[in-house]
């Protein structure tokens, strides 16, 4: 078939080769795939639709949507940051490099950073940090401050820490086992962060829990902020319309898609789940 | 080259493949060019604004898929500000999916429909998710003559009656829309289903039941496209578990004229594109001359021995 030479695509379907897809701790897996350089015209925040391959009795039948942990569009890189959960992740683990991997993106609607915004804060929990890690690294390419509020169940869960830290951004760890990623102690950090350097805008990602501290924060401080949100997908590009979430927005309550005016939405839109 | 070029009473389509309707949106056109491909249908339209389903409003099975979406629509007056303009680019015919819960409701929003820029209208009277227990009007012929008859008296553009799997009367169904003057049928819409979660003892999906699409699906529409086909002189469009251009001659070949590609877009956004390009090297290979000589080509009359083994097997 003759394509029409005026036509550009703006979302894009490649097969990508596994560079590598190693353990990092527990069920944390790290995937590198080398991927042309027209599927990584990324934003922080954008995921990508993947085709997870079937594996023995593990046969995804839907494409599974993943938030980019990497792009480089010099290296030629793509990467994944994954828990393994359930059928598609499983197909992701057992990709061995040398092997292909079908993607599909970028896409959505990533994490805003205005011209005005001079401090982030960024707070996260378990794999949800993989989520905010290319906002960091956007945060270093426009010469803004970042603090990561980077939480776990242990400190051998804290796997980004590195990545964070060798962005440029100041970290601070809190895990459940040291007794120190209670909501109370979390709301003390932050507000500590509000009263000395200043905070001009909060991310976050996926927890509930967490959504509802920035929230609270919110009512006291008028600090504008951005949730990561997750939603069962089927298209992936907005057509299905399965992949809605309710908002709150001029008083009434909404649903917007997540794939499409998401997934990073206003913290103070959101509706804890 | 073969010639791919398909009429449907009174539309031409540059080919036979195009969307179903409700996994197809502008959104698409993100991925590739929409005029490659022979229709465009929309999500089904509704009178006023529908919220839809509660969540999960999908879930998988094996090698197929349930929804349970409940065709959320911005309404009728947002599609023809918003939507409608976005097709007028495109020399591919627009076909519109209309829905409502009367025959009445049905017909007045046809009337709003049927203007300029709008080649046919695609009667969603099949939809499983959007009245209690999946009921709808092309359930029984004669909730399915009522609202055909109403909805020929208002508009003179093509209707397309969509029937669903749901119903034991297949042929009646599909002869009672076409005595109501529908001009083509779209065969078929989703199964009604059901899949439980063993662990939560919870349904999968938001809405208790949904419907069934993707591969399980294509020998009971194809089925169902064949009966058709049989039963009525109006075209036939097949729909169901279409993921190849394998698929799509197996349609042809039952009976249907065109075909509609639905679930097989979710997980490959250009597999109507594929499947294009692979019914032109099957016909070319096959030495056929045009795609409508494998329309009804079917050799049922032959198939008498198998039956004989059916009926032997133990």
């Amino acid at each position: 078939m003759s394509v029409d030479s005026k036509y550009s695509p703006n979302v894009h379907e490649a097969d990508c080769l596994v560079l590598s897809n190693e353990t990092l701790s527990g069920d944390y897996r790290l995937m590198i795939l080398r991927a042309p350089v027209r599927i990584l015209d990324c934003a922080p925040g954008q995921f990508f639709h993947l085709l997870c391959p079937s594996h023995g009795p593990n046969q995804p039948y839907l494409r599974r949507p993943m938030s980019i942990y990497g792009y480089d569009m010099a290296r030629e890189e793509l990467q994944f940051l994954y828990k393994v959960t359930g059928e598609g992740t499983r197909g992701l683990a057992s990709l061995l490099p040398g092997q292909s991997l079908n993607v599909l993106g970028p896409l959505g609607r990533g994490f805003t950073i205005r011209d005005d915004w001079q401090n982030l804060l960024l707070v996260a929990r378990g794999v949800g940090l993989a989520t905010l890690a290319p906002l960091a690294q956007e945060a270093r390419r426009l010469g803004r401050n970042l603090t990561a509020i980077c939480s776990a169940r242990a400190p051998e869960y804290l796997m980004s820490v590195d990545h964070f830290t060798g962005l440029g951004a100041r970290v601070i760890t809190v895990t459940d086992t040291e007794g120190t990623s209670g909501i109370d102690n979390m709301r003390r950090i932050i507000e500590g962060e509000i009263a000395g350097q200043g905070v001009d805008a909060m991310y976050t990602c996926g927890s509930n829990r967490l959504l509802t501290l920035l929230q609270a924060v919110q009512g006291e401080h008028a600090i504008p902020g951005e949730i990561a949100l997750e939603q069962q997908m089927a298209c992936g590009l907005g057509m299905c319309q399965c992949c809605v979430r309710s908002f709150r927005r001029e008083g009434r309550i909404i649903h917007e898609r997540v794939c499409r005016e998401g997934p990073v939405f206003d913290i103070a839109e959101a509706m804890a789940w | 080259m073969v010639n791919l070029t398909t009429r449907l009473g009174a539309l031409t389509l540059r080919n036979p493949i195009m969307p179903a309707s409700g996994t197809f949106s502008e959104e698409l056109g993100d991925v590739f060019d929409l005029d490659l491909i022979g229709a465009h249908v929309t999500k089904t339209i509704t009178a006023g604004i529908r919220g839809g389903n509660p969540t999960p409003r999908v879930c998988e099975v094996r090698g197929s898929m349930l929804n349970s979406i409940g065709i959320p629509c911005k309404g009728v007056a947002y599609f023809l500000d918003n939507v409608l303009p976005f097709y007028a680019r495109f020399d591919a015919p627009l076909v519109v999916s209309i829905s409502a819960d009367t025959a009445d409701d049905f017909a007045r929003l046809c009337e709003q429909v049927a203007v300029k820029g709008v080649a046919a209208i695609e009667a969603n009277i099949s939809c499983p998710n959007i009245e209690a227990d999946g009921k709808a009007f092309a359930i029984r012929p004669s909730t399915t003559r009522d609202v055909m008859i109403k909805l020929r008296q208002t508009t003179d553009l093509p209707i397309w009656a969509k029937l669903t799997p749901n119903t034991g009367e297949t042929p009646e169904v599909a002869q009672a829309a076409e005595d109501a003057g529908a001009d083509a049928l779209v065969v078929a819409n989703t199964a009604l289903a059901m899949a439980i979660d063993i662990r939560t003892r919870k349904p999968k999906l938001g809405n208790l039941m949904g419907g069934l699409s993707g591969p399980a699906l294509k020998p009971i529409a194809l089925r169902m496209a064949y009966q058709c086909a049989k039963a009525v002189r109006i075209p036939v469009i097949g729909c169901g578990g279409i993921d190849s251009a394998e698929d799509v001659i197996e349609y042809l070949i039952a009976g249907a004229s065109a075909v509609q590609v639905g679930t097989a877009t979710f997980i490959d956004p250009l597999a109507m594109l594929r499947i294009i390009d692979d019914l032109v090297l099957w016909c070319d290979g096959e030495g056929i001359a045009d795609i409508s000589d494998l329309v009804g080509s079917v050799r049922d009359g032959e198939a008498a021995d198998s039956v004989v083994f059916m009926e032997a097997a133990p």
